[in-house]
């Protein structure tokens, strides 16, 4: 995935740095346990499809019993020790997976829709925006999608997929294919 | 050929500049706003192709998408393209368009004495003369069959174009962009509903455009403007030309085809998008589309659809011909000869099946001077390549004497209208047969229903069998309402427009003309265009015991030609009634399947073409291999290597090296693709008790444990090694195909059958890298890398340790799938390639080398190691591949125990694994069956047995086999025949199926 990092057609692809992923699995017993991952981020513990983030950190919703940490790599070690201390004695799981997935950005006017051409999401600004997270799939992959406090969208994808999945948010931010689906028709 | 253009009309076109185009080689010019048949018939030339089985003159006899005549290849090269509608195909600077079906040029064609045989070529024809002789199939019909079928040709090249896919959520959508989808949008969107319109065609208004009409006060043109104008200025709104709905499926699902750079072809962007929309209610307003009538020549060209005469005349300006007869049962037909005659074409008459004629617009017709002739009918038209008159008779007759011949150079025939019901009836809309307008429309009581019980489509205006305009509109507000309720919403817009209609006199339905037609008259009077079907070949049909209008429908070949019938279907199915002598609604349609015509090949696949085409999964490693030489495997998705191959060698010579140097020295392996899963709780040993047949909630923390896992009907699906981590987590390896699917049995069961277990699971498969170091010399790689102890006593056999290899944090896993020496190293996925650098450079000393897939699969094979996917084929149980061993008896239950025991799985006599040694040291064919005595009922060899895995071993110097054979096990030593599919029979000796190293005593080294 050398070649490119970073692709301007009618919206900005950009393959963003390896971040930290913990996987957080747990059912309400160990909640007290898994709200540490909320108390160690400054954000809130996610509702159902919600996304708690704070600058390079945060909380996705990632399914009724499934929550997946974001923070800078460094971090990983100590949050997975004082999660795992926090969730001793639970019937829990927290599991570092920084290395299983692949991360993009997709930003400008027309980032909805290109990701629109490639999952079966509504995308509508007031359907989907900043604290809303979906698992969904991209192309023919899977991939869970966020927006950024700017605007911005995050995809991650797993890790062997990712230089398909960079090639397909390129074919689908093609010059001239706009949609003028979210945005007003430009010109 | 003059111009046929008319000073003045033309809405759609802008007849101060000109457009460029080749047909058939010569070069034309139309103007901009111009179909490709506008201005081909503005250039004064009717006949553009030949039908498909008489190779008739064909010209345009509609002037939109129902069009079965005016198909041609479009384009060149790479951008070529067959079977294209002239009708619906925009005029661009540039245009390449051929005629189709036609040799060696359209005006004279060979293919054309086809039709002086039509006696010889009746329905059913090809059924009736290319059954027998059987043997004559393969080598005469079928290649004659092949040659005579199909219009255009198909592509030979590359298409450059680029295609795209949309995914949109709206509440409402409403398909097609005339006045009553307008008029449905705005009422639909009025209460703050999402809305989304599309338009098959470049224009809004459907067909006031043309025929005009008053609503609200103001002119037709007008309304449809000021509307458009309201519509886009609502942010609910969005609307869409060029985009046709092509299909409703389940749970308001639709389909939108959308063409974008048809005539320009030159600018960037996707040629096509096809939208995929969930809509929570769908409106269909898609309109009418006149029928034909049915009289002897009514496929010579200059015969069209009256109010195709009035599209060409009104849009287009294009006067069809210079004389143009109308023929009509509806007073629809008068709008054409008024329109006519006001542009000053002359009309010398118009033929009224209705004995007392129309209402008034007949009125209006006769104040203009044109005669009209009542209860008439057409006898013939007179021509061949084009008209040149018609005979007329009286219509309730036999047409056995003609009163008397007009000239005229063009027909426009009127038989009535039917709703475009396709959209409401792809997903189980069901119709009614309204016979005052002798048409099938909607019926309101049975719509196609969704999840929750309720209709989710609503017909609006002509689609609903409204054909006046001011019922049109009020229909079409009314479901605009009635939509925007059923998505939670409130219509603002309480008044319907008000549109003047002009009353109207009954319809005489006309299905034949004249109504008693003889067999000489029937013969001629076509219902399918393209696909040559005539009155007399669905009334042989019927003759011959058709009853079921989809038989007649195949057997005749009606309505399957690429218009899918929109013109020939009703008139078919009220032949076959009347031939049958029964009611039409007993008869019924034909099924109406999407796509409402056809879409690009291009728009299906979308994005997924060229790299994008499938995902390939690539190891952290993937880079390495792929400059060092990687003969590449797919593997499920992945890529892996099957051999490293140098320069000089053959892909078999690199595997025997690879073999080779792993037996004798040190091989790595990348073992990426592996599936790991995290099992973890209080409950996960009893749960991997259940997922795998031998035990694993005894197995002590740092150990490792070979484990089956079978399906619920007992069969072997696939295997690993398991690692116990600490005290209530596992680590399950998968095979490289199974990670996906058995990590979701393990959900399905955790979540559907066990959910009160406290288990957790979670696939780390990319989470790592892993790397298999093999050989004796494995060891002292590993020990050059410094970090850990890895000697016999610190890291025995099936155990695995945490620890640094290099600096890396690594998992080592001290197991073995080729019988050597061997260590797995578990990395994370990102450290992977530099780890994999380091053991390379470490064992450089050693003469490390990559091996591949292959080279894995002879090491194993020589050990007799079984592989998922080649010993197993989802019906082996590990009882036949001699796994008893791994087979817990201590255990009541787990998935597979119960169905491992019934009779057939018991059976002694099932295939068992054994091993085999061909004659000669050769090297047998994978798949080969081991033939018995005696013959089956089939008359085939009886089998006793199959190869399952076969290589050429480089350790031993000779092909080794696995095989599944009878009784196996208790006839080590006996011979058996494999006959070869090159004639020649290979024998092989039963064995044990561990050929090397059989005492283990390298593995534990």
């Amino acid at each position: 995935m050398a070649e490119t990092r970073e692709y301007k057609g009618i919206a900005l692809i950009r393959a963003e740095p390896p971040c930290g992923m913990i996987t957080l699995r747990g059912g309400p017993d160990a909640a007290k346990g898994l709200a540490t991952a909320g108390k160690r981020l400054g954000v809130k513990m996610p509702g159902p499809l919600g996304a708690e983030l704070k600058d390079d950190r945060g909380l996705l919703w990632m399914s009724p019993d499934e929550v997946l940490m974001l923070c800078p790599a460094e971090d990983v070690p100590d949050h997975l020790d004082a999660l795992r201390g926090a969730l001793k004695g639970h019937h829990a799981m927290a599991v570092d997976t920084s290395d299983m997935r692949v991360r993009f950005s997709v930003s400008g006017a027309h980032a909805r829709e290109v990701l629109a051409k490639l999952c079966p999401l509504d995308l509508a600004p007031d359907r989907f925006g900043p604290g809303h997270v979906r698992r969904t799939r991209l192309g023919q992959v899977a991939a869970a999608i966020w927006m950024r406090g700017d605007g911005a969208f995050e995809v991650i994808c797993f890790r062997s997929v990712g230089q398909y999945v960079l090639d397909l948010l390129q074919v689908a931010a093609a010059p001239g294919s706009e949609v003028h689906l979210f945005s007003q028709p430009v010109g | 050929m003059t111009s046929r253009r008319i000073a003045g009309k033309g809405r759609f076109i802008d007849s101060s500049s000109k457009v460029a185009f080749t047909f058939d080689g010569r070069r034309l010019t139309g103007h901009p706003g111009d179909t490709l048949a506008s201005a081909v018939l503005g250039a004064g030339q009717v006949i553009m192709g030949r039908s498909f089985k008489y190779h008739r003159p064909r010209g345009p006899v509609a002037a939109g998408p129902e069009e079965p005549n005016a198909l041609v290849e479009l384009g060149q090269g790479n951008r070529f393209e067959p079977n294209q509608r002239a009708t619906t195909t925009a005029l661009f600077d540039g245009l390449y368009a051929t005629s189709q079906n036609r040799w060696p040029s359209l005006e004279y064609d060979i293919g054309g004495i086809n039709a002086k045989l039509a006696r010889l070529l009746p329905a059913g024809f090809y059924y009736k003369t290319f059954m027998y002789p059987r043997e004559f199939w393969k080598d005469i019909y079928e290649p004659f069959i092949r040659k005579a079928a199909g219009l255009g040709k198909a592509p030979t090249e590359k298409d450059p174009d680029t295609y795209e896919h949309v995914h949109y959520h709206t509440d409402i959508t409403i398909l097609g962009g005339g006045v009553a989808g307008l008029q449905a949008a705005l009422t639909a969107a009025s209460g703050g509903a999402r809305v989304l319109l599309l338009e098959q065609s470049p224009h809004w208004g459907g067909r006031v455009m043309a025929d005009g009409g008053e609503i609200d006060g103001k002119p037709a043109a007008d309304w449809v403007a000021a509307t458009i104008t309201a519509l886009e200025e609502m942010d609910n709104v969005t609307m869409r030309l060029n985009c046709m709905g092509a299909g409703v499926y389940d749970h308001g699902y639709l389909l939108g085809y959308e063409r974008l750079r048809d005539d320009t072809p030159s600018l960037p962007g996707p040629r096509h998008r096809l939208w995929r929309i969930r809509s929570t209610r769908v409106i269909t307003a898609t309109g009418a589309i006149e029928r034909p009538l049915s009289f002897a020549g009514n496929d010579i060209p200059g015969v069209m659809l009256a109010s195709a005469v009035r599209d060409y005349l009104e849009l287009y300006g294009v006067a069809v011909g210079r004389k143009v007869v109308v023929v009509t049962n509806n007073d629809d037909g008068y709008r054409t000869a008024i329109a006519l005659k006001a542009a000053y074409v002359d009309v010398p008459c118009v033929i009224d099946a209705r004995p007392l004629g129309g209402g008034p617009l007949m009125r209006e017709a006769e104040a203009m001077g044109i005669p009209v002739e009542r209860g008439r009918a057409i006898g013939k038209v007179k021509g061949g390549q084009y008209v040149e008159g018609v005979a007329i008779c009286s219509h309730d007759g036999s047409g056995g004497v003609f009163e008397r011949e007009i000239e005229c150079d063009a027909v426009a025939m009127s038989g009535g209208w039917s709703p475009v019901v396709h959209l409401w009836s792809h997903c189980g809309g069901k119709l009614t047969w309204d016979a005052e307008q002798a048409l099938f429309r909607p019926d309101a009581k049975r719509p196609p229903t969704g999840a929750d019980g309720e209709g989710f489509v609503l017909p609006a205006g002509a689609a609903d069998g409204e054909l006046l305009l001011g019922d049109v509109l009020g229909n079409a507000h009314d479901a605009g309402r009635e939509a925007a309720k059923a998505v939670g919403k409130t219509a603002k817009v309480r008044r319907r427009p008000v549109a003047v209609s002009v009353a109207q006199a009954p319809i005489l339905p006309v299905w034949m003309m004249p109504a008693r037609a003889g067999y000489e008259l029937r013969s001629k009077a076509w219902l399918d265009y393209q696909n040559d079907v005539k009155v007399s070949d669905v009334a042989l049909a019927a003759q011959e015991g058709y009853q079921s209008v989809e038989h007649t429908k195949r057997y005749t070949t009606l309505g399957m030609a690429t218009d899918q019938g929109k013109l020939s279907n009703i008139n078919g199915l009220a032949v076959l009634s009347d031939a049958l002598g029964q009611e039409i609604p007993v008869t019924g349609t034909t099924t109406f399947r999407p796509p409402y015509t056809p879409i690009s090949m291009g728009a299906i696949a979308g994005e997924a073409r060229g790299k994008v085409f499938q995902p390939v999964r690539r190891t952290p490693m993937h880079d390495w291999h792929d400059t060092h030489g990687a003969d590449w495997e797919p593997v499920g998705q992945w890529r892996r290597p099957y051999a490293y191959v140098r320069r000089g060698e053959t892909v078999h010579d690199a595997v025997t090296r690879e073999v080779k140097n792993v037996r004798q020295g040190v091989g790595i392996l990348d073992a990426s693709t592996l599936g790991k899963i995290l099992v973890k709780g209080p409950d996960a040993g009893k749960f991997l008790d259940m997922m795998y047949t031998n035990m694993m909630s005894t197995l002590a923390p740092g150990k490792c444990r070979y484990g089956l896992m079978c399906s619920e009907n007992g069969f072997l699906m696939d295997d690993g090694v398991v690692a116990r981590i600490d005290e209530d987590t596992w680590l399950c390896h998968t095979t490289t195909g199974g990670a996906d699917h058995i990590h979701a049995h393990m959900e399905e069961w955790l979540q559907t059958e066990w959910w009160d277990w406290k288990v957790w699971t979670a696939n780390l498969t990319e989470q790592y890298a892993q790397i298999a170091v093999v050989g004796p010399r494995a060891r002292t790689v590993l020990e050059a890398l410094g970090g850990m102890r890895l000697h016999p006593q610190a890291l025995p056999f099936m155990s695995w340790t945490d620890g640094q290899l290099a600096g890396f944090d690594v998992r080592v896993f001290r197991i073995s799938f080729s019988g050597e020496l061997s260590f797995e190293i578990a990395v994370k996925a990102g450290h992977g390639p530099a780890l994999w650098e380091k053991i390379l450079e470490a064992g450089a000393e050693c003469g490390i080398q990559p091996y591949g897939t292959e080279a894995l699969h002879v090491l194993r094979a020589e050990k007799g190691y079984i592989m998922i996917g080649d010993e197993t084929d989802g019906t082996v149980i590990p009882q036949d591949l001699g796994l008893n061993w791994a087979i817990s008896k201590k255990k009541d239950d787990f998935i597979g125990k119960r169905a491992q025991e019934r009779v057939h799985m018991a059976d002694p006599d099932r295939w068992k694994l054994v091993g085999l040694l061909a004659y000669d040291d050769a090297v047998l064919r994978d798949g080969a069956y081991a033939v018995a005595e005696g013959r089956n009922a089939n008359g085939q060899r009886n089998v006793q047995g199959r190869v399952t895995s076969t290589y050429y071993s480089p350790t031993l110097g000779r092909g080794i086999a696995m095989g599944l054979v009878h009784d196996g096990p208790n006839r080590m030593g006996e011979v058996l025949d494999f006959p070869g599919t090159d004639g020649k029979l290979y024998r092989a000796q039963i064995v044990d199926p561990v050929f090397y190293d059989k005492s283990g005593g390298r593995l534990h080294g």
